[in-house]
């Protein structure tokens, strides 16, 4: 199974493969477009342009002004810069407290952790068993003292999407920054900022076929956030460090390509999830999916396969040349079960037998059908030898 | 793949050969906690040499996550083995209970036929009789058979040692040869879960919840009773060992070994090294890897990785028990070390020393 070409990739949660388009603007821009975009001159007013309409772009993705838009190195500089920024913003303001869900990425839970290390108290909302934030436990967690509320779009892990206005207005109530990682829906589902009542968003270009390595943030007008990264006068203050032309331009057209297609995309990509989904739910007994399926994002489905551990069926799935992914972050060094399925309330094992599967740009039907058609032989494969280990 | 030279050479052999070969390495403990001091077997920087190793020669590579059955199987059982007295095994252990049990299960999950590593060991199917014959490496400074003498017919039937027919130097030369990244990493010593080799300080940490025996102070004793000091705890103990045992004087002059430790009263018994030397030992969880022999049969009898084998007569008593006599008196014959039985090269069996 060495031919990429053989292989199914239903992965597009982690990261996406690059649309032709952007690979050429990438190529293009690498070659051409070298200028520093600080430059006064030709070169860097070249670069400068080059940026500034990647910026409109990303902003039109999500319904924002471009001046309020701020490149980064992806999606956990994105977080950090929100969650950080904000709190020391925040700080001569007395205010000392900071809100996440319990099923946030850990680019946002391990900042809280960090910033907890420094004095901050934190607190995480829990979530119901469809995976979904109740807007009465923020309220009840809210304090006088909250500085910000990072509660993600949706989950990537599950697809759940989030009742973010509602949780916005909660925050703001008391006074407090709203953020959102839009990390899982930009370039999926239409994300507007206006509509969504918040004030900081995230964004990853690698998650909607653009380059790995940059990112966005959208800052409402207004909001009060200190740079992390200091240093030259960068993106108007905001992120010191010279601009990473190519990527950035990449991230711009996958953004006007994102917009383009978006409706028309989700339509087909929800329709092949759906097969997959039931199919496999049809096909292979002592199957659950996670997570509510009402509010989803189109591309992604939780299962749970009853008396198979799921590293396992990854790697014996990736054997047969088709990729997905557990929620347990497993090889990177711990056995943690997913924190999103146990947050959820769900039982220990079925924490630990679940597998992702996220599908996207280049996903077809005929994939769809080759994934449901040898799930019941491997699933039943490694079921026998768990059998047979429990008698022996 | 440990990410060391050996199962790294198998690897790349047996995919030389033409196999459809696929690599796993397990990941045995916690490794976010910084653990930045781990530099022997298993550590992280090893799963990404043995990575970088599967990428070399192309194959998969996957990383499984073996830290709970490793703590029930092979932690628990250490700490529990010197707390009660004894020095335990745990690569022994680790082989039998993990690598040829439930990673080959997994392994044949993959649809795997069978499972490689790289003890220097040799398996073949004795043609007339069908059963599997395990026998040492052939470079004899290496060999890892008396590690292996508790695999059944049944793991042994799954399992390939590629390097075990080829000497070190001819192995870290094909790694060489090969340009794999890990030619030149230097072997791996002691136990891999203690890097620091600290035994006592990890029994203590870890005696909680494992044994309900302290792992308290006591007082050392010699082989009449009388009390010659105190201790720290029987965990630090050993037999045979002659140092760290603080007596400022022993009453003959003579150095003074542990004979004994007796885990009920805390006590280490201590005695000159003529005293050392035993005879006979029975043996536990007795493994015949030949069919278990009706009556007593000559083998050379090893009692632990570094003991050249001597002449013995061994006996299965039934129940997984089996009596040694030795022909010569053996020096620190060791509570919770194996005895391994060899017939020339051939492990007949062995067992757990009692």
């Amino acid at each position: 199974m060495n031919d990429s070409h053989m292989r199914v990739y239903f992965d597009y949660n982690a990261t996406t493969p690059l649309a032709s388009e952007v690979a050429a603007a990438v190529a293009r821009t690498s070659q051409d477009l070298f200028g520093n975009a600080s430059s006064v001159h030709y070169f860097g007013q070249q670069a400068k342009a080059a940026i500034d309409e990647a910026r409109s772009a990303v902003a039109a993705l999500i319904n924002a002004d471009p001046s309020e838009v701020v490149f980064t190195a992806g999606g956990t500089e994105s977080d950090n810069f929100a969650i950080r920024g904000a709190a020391d913003a925040a700080e001569p303001t007395g205010r000392r407290h900071l809100i996440a869900s319990a099923i946030e990425h850990e680019a946002v839970l391990n900042t809280l952790k960090a910033l907890a290390r420094r004095g901050w108290r934190t607190a995480l909302v829990p979530v119901d068993q469809s995976g979904r934030v109740s807007p009465d436990q923020l309220r009840s967690a809210m304090a006088d003292d909250t500085a910000l509320v990072s509660v993600m779009h949706a989950n990537n892990e599950i697809g759940t999407i989030q009742p973010i206005a509602e949780l916005a207005a909660i925050a703001h109530e008391r006074g407090a920054v709203m953020h959102t990682d839009a990390v899982q829906t930009a370039g999926k589902i239409p994300v507007d900022v206006r509509a969504l009542g918040i004030d900081l968003l995230s964004l990853s270009a690698h998650k909607f076929n653009g380059p790995k390595g940059v990112g966005a943030i959208w800052i409402k007008r207004g909001t009060r956030l200190q740079p992390i990264l200091t240093g030259g006068k960068h993106e108007r203050n905001r992120r010191a460090g010279t601009e990473n032309v190519p990527a950035i331009v990449g991230m711009g057209v996958a953004a006007r390509l994102a917009i383009g297609k978006m409706s028309a995309e989700a339509a087909r990509v929800s329709a092949l999830r759906d097969r997959l989904e039931a199919g496999i739910v049809r096909t292979v007994p002592g199957t659950a999916v996670n997570g509510g399926v009402s509010a989803r994002v189109p591309n992604t489905t939780n299962i749970s396969f009853d008396r198979v551990e799921a590293e396992s069926l990854l790697i014996a799935l990736d054997l047969e040349g088709v990729a997905v992914s557990t929620g347990s972050a497993c090889s990177s060094g711990t056995l943690e079960p997913s924190h999103v399925l146990r947050a959820m309330g769900l039982p220990a094992h079925r924490t630990q037998n679940s597998l992702r599967f996220s599908l996207g740009m280049f996903s077809t039907e005929e994939e769809v059908d080759r994934v449901i058609e040898m799930m019941p032989r491997l699933v039943e494969k490694l079921r026998g030898l768990t059998r047979k280990t429990a008698t022996a | 793949m440990s990410g060391g030279v050996d199962s790294s050479v198998a690897a790349a052999l047996l995919a030389e050969q033409g196999h459809d070969v696929i690599g796993l390495s397990m990941q045995l403990y916690d490794q976010t906690e910084g653990h930045a001091s781990f530099g022997s077997c298993c550590s992280i920087d090893d799963l990404h040499d043995a990575r970088r190793v599967a990428a070399a020669i192309n194959i998969p590579h996957y990383i499984l996550n073996f830290e709970r059955q490793f703590n029930e199987q092979v932690v628990s059982n250490f700490v529990r083995e010197y707390t009660s007295g004894r020095t335990p095994l745990p690569c022994a252990h680790c082989n039998s209970d993990l690598k040829f049990a439930t990673l080959v299960e997994r392994a044949r999950g993959f649809g795997a036929d069978a499972v490689a590593t790289g003890h220097y060991a040799r398996v073949e199917q004795d043609a007339s009789a069908g059963r599997y014959r395990l026998m040492r490496g052939v470079d004899p400074a290496k060999d890892q058979s008396y590690f292996l003498f508790s695999l059944t017919q049944d793991q042994l039937a799954r399992a390939v040692f590629p390097v075990g027919d080829r000497p070190k130097d001819a192995v870290r030369e094909y790694a060489r040869l090969r340009s794999l990244p890990v030619a030149n990493k230097p072997d791996s010593q002691e136990i891999c879960f203690i890097p620091d080799h600290d035994y006592a300080g990890f029994v203590a940490k870890h005696a909680d919840g494992v044994s309900t025996r302290a792992t308290g102070t006591g007082v050392v004793v010699d082989e009449h009773g009388r009390v010659l000091g105190t201790h720290a705890g029987i965990h630090r103990f050993t037999v045979g060992q002659r140092k760290g045992l603080g007596l400022t004087s022993s009453p003959t002059g003579a150095p003074m070994y542990v004979l004994a430790l007796r885990p009920a009263d805390q006590q280490v018994v201590v005695g000159p090294k003529s005293s050392l030397e035993r005879t006979t030992l029975t043996a536990s969880g007795v493994n015949w890897i030949v069919e278990e022999p009706p009556g007593p049969i000559r083998v050379a009898a090893q009692i632990r990785h570094r003991h050249q084998a001597a002449g013995a007569t061994v006996r299965a008593l039934g129940d997984a028990q089996a009596e040694v006599v030795f022909d010569a008196p053996q020096i620190a014959i060791t509570p919770g070390q194996a005895v391994v039985f060899y017939e020339h090269t051939t492990v007949v069996g062995g067992g757990w020393i009692d």
